[in-house]
């Protein structure tokens, strides 16, 4: 019975395995960056870079249809540029990243609305904005696949330089010069490729969904960092199944099934997590002796 | 003896104010310089200066040769995200950057130093502790323990003893008092006065441009404080571009 429910949608369908295998990709490479995205306090910062990818996509589905790869580079590009422009803009004028994220995630949006209604039908809309992880292809899981390696190899190189951007910036400028900045684009490239990557499966509205809600609901179950990123990996990798099988059983959509996965994992975290958690204003205040 | 730290005709500040003013003197290798003066005459600016975070507008630093990196500066506040999930050791450890950098690993030999640090400031048994758990005063001596490992020939200290007990104080000026022993070179930003003539030979009286500079007792003279302490700190908006003579006539 449980198997039936659980393991056979896998076994009979290869759309299914598709997703399964897609999707995982994407939430192993996505959660660890979502932890460093919420620690840092740009979590916003993930949904205007996801926005900032519908122009550069939209513009590639009118020139060349639906290909994988053309629109795949077409994200890769304005949703870069979405975050290169707000990050110069905030480092070189007075204005800070949320504001100048703001503008130009907004322009972004505009301008791919614009160039969506150019070409063709509300269908086409909501295929970019919700996904197709059942429509995946071999090229698009390798594809999937491919960017969460890139991920997980990138993240390890720049792991150490990383944690000392988030925890001590001015520090890290004083010893490593260049160091905080490049580290700084890096990451912020790899917040871009895993969207992209994630906008396959799950949609450019959706992909963020599974990088920031693993990522903060880690937080209520971890006070280091080491374990706050196996947490978050965890519950990532967890979703996915249970948002696959969720939409094949009552027959929703994908990409927000897996979404919502995380979601009540989130919720759920936020009320029994051992660490500032709602449950720590139940619990009896006792302390330890001094 | 050749000058750890030399200024020639600095001036450091922003939007084209300067907050250090043609500032010209050198710290030689080896000294415990304290820099004093009211709020607002430069004292942090110039340590930012020295340390390379802010560009003269004009004028030159002179570091003997230090890489950025080979400096270790504590500024008054540090940017430091207490928030972050950080363990204390690994906070410390951060001062190794200089000889690991991004890549190579830690190593037996810089684990024993990291402890040692820990132990030298007193918080032996914080190392698995996470850094928001940390007191401002135990924060402090967990600055110092990275200062401590980071191993530099020149430190600057912004303000090193502000909102500490006695006994933080003492603590951390016994390490001034160790590096001093060593021949590294120290400039440290102060307030107490006491403090500065107990403790620091020479000191730097600044008031934007250098008031006093030399040994302690002497520089700090009743005048020199006196007429430092006439210093106005708000910007005259009808202030005339500052030109050298050589460009004026």
């Amino acid at each position: 019975m449980i198997w039936e429910a659980v393991a056979q949608p896998f076994v009979e369908f290869a759309f299914m395995r598709r997703a399964l295998v897609g999707s995982l990709a994407v939430a192993l490479a996505s959660a660890p960056v979502g932890v460093f995205l919420t620690l840092r306090r740009m979590s916003m910062t993930g949904d205007a870079i996801a926005h900032g990818m519908l122009p550069g996509v939209a513009a590639a589905y009118l020139l060349a249809g639906l290909s994988l790869y053309a629109m795949t580079l077409g994200g890769l590009v304005s949703g870069l540029a979405v975050a290169v422009l707000a990050g110069l803009t905030a480092r070189v004028t007075v204005q800070h990243e949320d504001a100048s994220l703001a503008c130009f995630h907004l322009l972004a949006l505009a301008l791919g609305v614009v160039i969506v209604s150019l070409g063709g039908s509300q269908v086409d809309l909501v295929h970019v904005l919700f996904g197709s992880v059942l429509a995946l292809g071999d090229g698009a899981v390798l594809t999937l696949a491919g960017a969460a390696s890139v991920t997980l190899l990138a993240l390890t190189l720049i792991y150490r330089p990383l944690v000392l951007e988030c925890v001590d910036p001015a520090f890290l400028k004083a010893v490593g010069g260049r160091t905080g900045a490049w580290v700084h684009h890096v990451f912020m490239s790899l917040v871009v490729l895993d969207l992209v990557a994630g906008f396959h499966a799950l949609g450019s509205l959706m992909a963020v969904g599974i990088m920031i809600l693993p990522a903060a609901a880690a937080r209520f179950w971890a006070r280091d960092i080491d374990r706050t990123i196996t947490v978050a990996v965890a519950v990532a990798l967890l979703s996915v199944p249970a948002g696959l099988l969720a939409s094949f059983h009552a027959d929703i959509p994908c990409g927000p099934a897996i979404v919502l996965a995380a979601g009540t994992i989130y919720l759920l975290s936020m009320a029994l997590g051992p660490y500032g958690s709602l449950r720590s204003l139940t619990t009896p205040a006792w302390h330890y002796r001094a | 003896m050749s000058a750890a730290l030399a200024f020639r005709d600095v001036t450091l500040g922003y939007e084209r104010r300067p907050a250090v003013h043609h500032l010209t003197g050198a710290v030689a290798a080896g000294e415990l310089l304290a820099v004093v003066g009211p709020n607002g005459a430069g004292k942090s600016t110039l340590l930012k200066g020295a340390a390379g975070e802010i560009e003269p507008f004009s004028g030159t630093v002179e570091r003997n040769g230090a890489r950025p990196g080979e400096i270790a500066y504590l500024p008054q506040q540090t940017g430091l995200d207490r928030s972050f999930p950080l363990t204390v050791f690994d906070l410390v450890a951060m001062g190794r950057w200089g000889t690991i950098g991004a890549f190579a690993p830690l190593g037996g030999v810089c684990q024993a130093c990291i402890e040692a640090a820990l132990e030298r400031v007193g918080l032996e048994d914080f190392g698995p502790r996470t850094v928001a758990t940390l007191s401002r005063g135990q924060l402090q001596r967990v600055l110092f323990a990275r200062l401590l490992v980071q191993d530099a020939p020149l430190i600057l200290l912004d303000e090193p003893f502000t909102a500490l007990d006695q006994a933080t104080e003492d603590a951390l000026v016994a390490i001034l008092r160790i590096w001093h022993g060593e021949g590294r070179t120290v400039v440290a930003v102060l307030h107490d006065l006491a403090r500065v003539r107990a403790i620091f030979p020479r000191t730097l009286l600044l008031a934007r441009t250098a008031i006093a500079w030399g040994p302690t007792e002497s520089a700090l003279a009743r005048d020199n404080l006196a007429a430092a302490g006439t210093l106005a700190e708000a910007w005259d908006d009808a202030a005339p571009r500052c030109a050298p003579e050589e460009l004026a006539a």
